[in-house]
């Protein structure tokens, strides 16, 4: 209401055509405080009606819902155990691949590429992040998946899981979908991101501080690991925390083809969940209060984590920036 | 756009004008809304047309899932709620509600093992149970080649496809197992979902379907219309009398044929592992939910000349759709528990045909 009352307030004072005054100036000040604070307020009021929700379930199993490892609707025992070990650990193998994958991209683009390749180049890298996620998930089902289960699990579990303790993590039989494949389609949709961050910061090193390097006598890879990396990276930490956020959250891909399945397991071979996903499968059809309950706790979980994630970022880019003055 | 502005302004209406309304014009006002589950949807939004052109009363049915539907009939949002999973007597009794089956659907076991074609493959209760356990992984298991002396069975492990979203198919499909197996029963349990030891969740019927599909060597289970739609390598199952039957509509309508819905109060009862010589054992019914103390009789009232009509001639529509119609005992006997519900006058809302 008083926004309304605001903008008719501008409107006019923009007809009759006065000087922007001082009454202009508080107006136009009272309305971006409000938006600010109203951006607190949202964020309040999201944590509290998470909190507010999930408070059934975490009264009922206190901590040990984060430890306890079963998800059972049947005795409504639930834990958050497999969603949290799940989202941690696509995440962990979508950042493995990624970031090497990206930092190479965007070297390649800004370093080494022939200058006519360079702008298609760059803007398919980021059309990779205007296909909608329900895209990459049934591509990921329906093409990557059975590739994997074919090819490549086969091959993990004849080398790696004969390996004594690693072998864990590559057992099972091959079933195509599981946590690896998810990890697989999550690193190629935190690519773009990452790697149009880390293109334009690379270009913002000042090509004296380069061309000086190359002077003295520095090889390419000399001057990228002395010179790029170090002048931008504050700005390469970023660009990988912002894939990691979107990782973290991605819903739609990973339910295709993480396997949706609350049990426990370590190998990244086989049938897992993660929090975004449970929640999208689950929610529609929880009957029971502890059960609605249980869901919403897990999505303040995925908010802590995020919101951890993007603290610790911030933190290390501010330790970033004292120690480089 | 005029009907569209009246259609917003009617919620603010206070409700006795509403009603007046209604008893006014009832042929051209009436609008019957519900919730619930997602498997019967198809055919009531193929009856709802079909009543609509005929009578000009509207259905609004909001596939939500049966959970949703509960949740929202309780809450007396909508007219009437759907589930899959009937509510037990004493819960019926608790929230004072009217529960009658509307259709019927079977679940089928669908696998993908290449060289093996629709209905060649004999399961039964026990070998689903073993494999959904984890005890049976491997499909040259001895236990599967004893049923099916002919086939070939290949040396590949068996990845079970689950739903990972609670549904009726899951209650349906593990109220079976646990009726077969204690182990199962004392291990899994029987809800709309449940917690599977292993094995792949997908999304829906369609989610269920695809996984199925594109893993080699998966079983899984599915609504009949998706196996028959999408083609699916589905199984035979032993039923109680030990034969064989195949999935349609003819061992669906055995099942409820045979089975007692004179015993049931409130028709609480799962068709599963049902007597008959021709049954299906994975057969279910999908249920309506109504109060049985109605604020709106009139509506109510239309809500059950939709139901009325839709058992008598919407049976061929069913069948289009693969569903399986009620058999008309049960149909007279769900009109007859129509009785109970009444409005604030305490006298019934619906009288028979025509009212």
């Amino acid at each position: 209401m008083a926004a309304e009352v605001e903008t008719v307030a501008i409107s006019s004072a923009t007809q009759t055509r006065r000087p922007a005054g001082q009454a202009g100036d508080t107006v136009f000040r009272a309305l971006t405080v409000f938006f600010a604070v109203l951006v607190l307020v949202i964020l309040g009021g999201v944590i509290f009606s998470l909190v507010y929700g999930a408070w059934p379930a975490l009264q009922k199993f206190g901590f040990g819902f984060v430890i306890n490892g079963a998800w059972n609707p049947v005795t409504e025992n639930f834990g958050a155990l497999a969603p949290i070990y799940g989202t941690l650990v696509t995440s962990f193998i979508a950042m493995l691949i990624g970031i090497p994958v990206a930092f190479g991209v965007a070297l390649f683009i800004t370093e080494l590429c022939p200058k006519w390749l360079r702008r298609p180049l760059g803007t398919m890298i980021e059309l990779l992040a205007a296909i909608p996620s329900i895209i990459y998930g049934i591509w990921g089902l329906f093409v990557l998946a059975p590739f994997i289960q074919q090819y490549v699990q086969p091959a993990l579990i004849g080398t790696l899981g004969k390996l004594p303790v690693v072998g864990v993590l590559f057992a099972g039989p091959p079933l195509g979908i599981g946590v690896l494949t998810a990890g697989f389609i999550l690193s190629i949709m935190v690519l773009p991101f990452i790697a149009s961050v880390m293109r334009d910061v690379f270009e913002t090193v000042p090509p004296m501080l380069k061309e000086s390097a190359y002077g003295l006598g520095c090889t390419t890879s000399e001057v990228v690991w002395r010179v790029v990396l170090p002048y931008t990276r504050v700005g390469v930490v970023g660009g990988i925390l912002l894939g990691l956020g979107r990782a973290l959250g991605e819903t739609m891909a990973v339910t295709f083809v993480i396997g949706n399945s609350h049990h426990l397991n370590l190998s990244i071979l086989q049938p897992g969940t993660t929090i975004s996903a449970a929640l999208a499968n689950e929610f529609t059809e929880a009957v029971g209060d502890l059960y609605q309950s249980s869901l919403i706790a897990l999505g303040f979980i995925l908010f802590i984590i995020t919101f951890a994630v993007l603290a610790a970022a911030k933190l290390m880019l501010l330790r970033l920036q004292k120690a480089t003055g | 756009m005029m009907e569209s502005v009246l259609l917003l302004r009617r919620p603010l209406l206070p409700a006795a004008a509403a009603a007046i309304l209604c008893a006014a014009m009832p042929a051209f006002a009436a609008e019957i809304s519900g919730a619930g589950a997602t498997f019967p949807y198809p055919i009531y939004a193929k009856r709802a047309e079909a009543y609509k052109a005929k009578t000009g009363t509207s259905l609004n049915y909001q596939s939500i899932g049966s959970g949703g539907g509960i949740k929202q009939i309780g809450a007396k949002t909508v007219d009437f709620g759907a589930s899959d999973m009937p509510l037990t007597p004493d819960k019926l009794q608790a929230d004072d509600l009217q529960q009658f089956p509307m259709v019927m659907g079977g679940v089928v076991p669908v696998v993908n093992l290449a060289g093996i074609k629709p209905g060649e493959l004999k399961l039964d209760g026990k070998l689903l149970a073993g494999m959904y356990l984890g005890t049976i992984t491997n499909w040259n298991d001895k236990a599967i080649a004893e049923l099916n002396p002919g086939l070939k069975l290949p040396d590949k492990a068996i990845a079970t496809v689950h739903r990972s979203d609670g549904s009726g198919t899951n209650f349906i499909f593990t109220h079976y197992l646990s009726s077969i197996d204690p182990d199962f029963k004392s291990k899994i349990g029987e809800n709309t979902s449940v917690e599977f030891p292993g094995g792949i969740g997908g999304k829906g019927n369609e989610g269920v379907a695809a996984l199925a599909g594109r893993t080699d060597g998966a079983i899984g289970y599915v609504e009949y219309a998706y196996a028959l739609q999408n083609k699916m390598t589905y199984a035979q199952l032993k039923n109680r009398e030990g034969n064989f039957v195949s999935p349609n509509s003819s061992t669906f309508q055995a099942a409820a044929a045979n089975a007692d819905w004179s015993k049931a109060p409130g028709f609480y009862l799962v068709l599963t592992d049902q007597p008959g010589k021709d049954s299906w054992p994975i057969t279910g019914a999908t249920f309506i939910l109504m109060h049985k103390k109605q604020d709106k009789p009139d509506t109510a009232r239309e809500a059950l000349s939709f139901f009325d009509w839709a058992y008598h001639n919407g049976g061929q529509m069913a069948e289009q759709l693969d569903y399986v119609p009620m058999p008309a005992a049960v149909v007279a006997a769900a009109e007859d528990s129509w009785k109970t519900i009444v409005g604030a006058d305490g006298k019934p809302v619906w009288t028979g045909k025509g009212s």
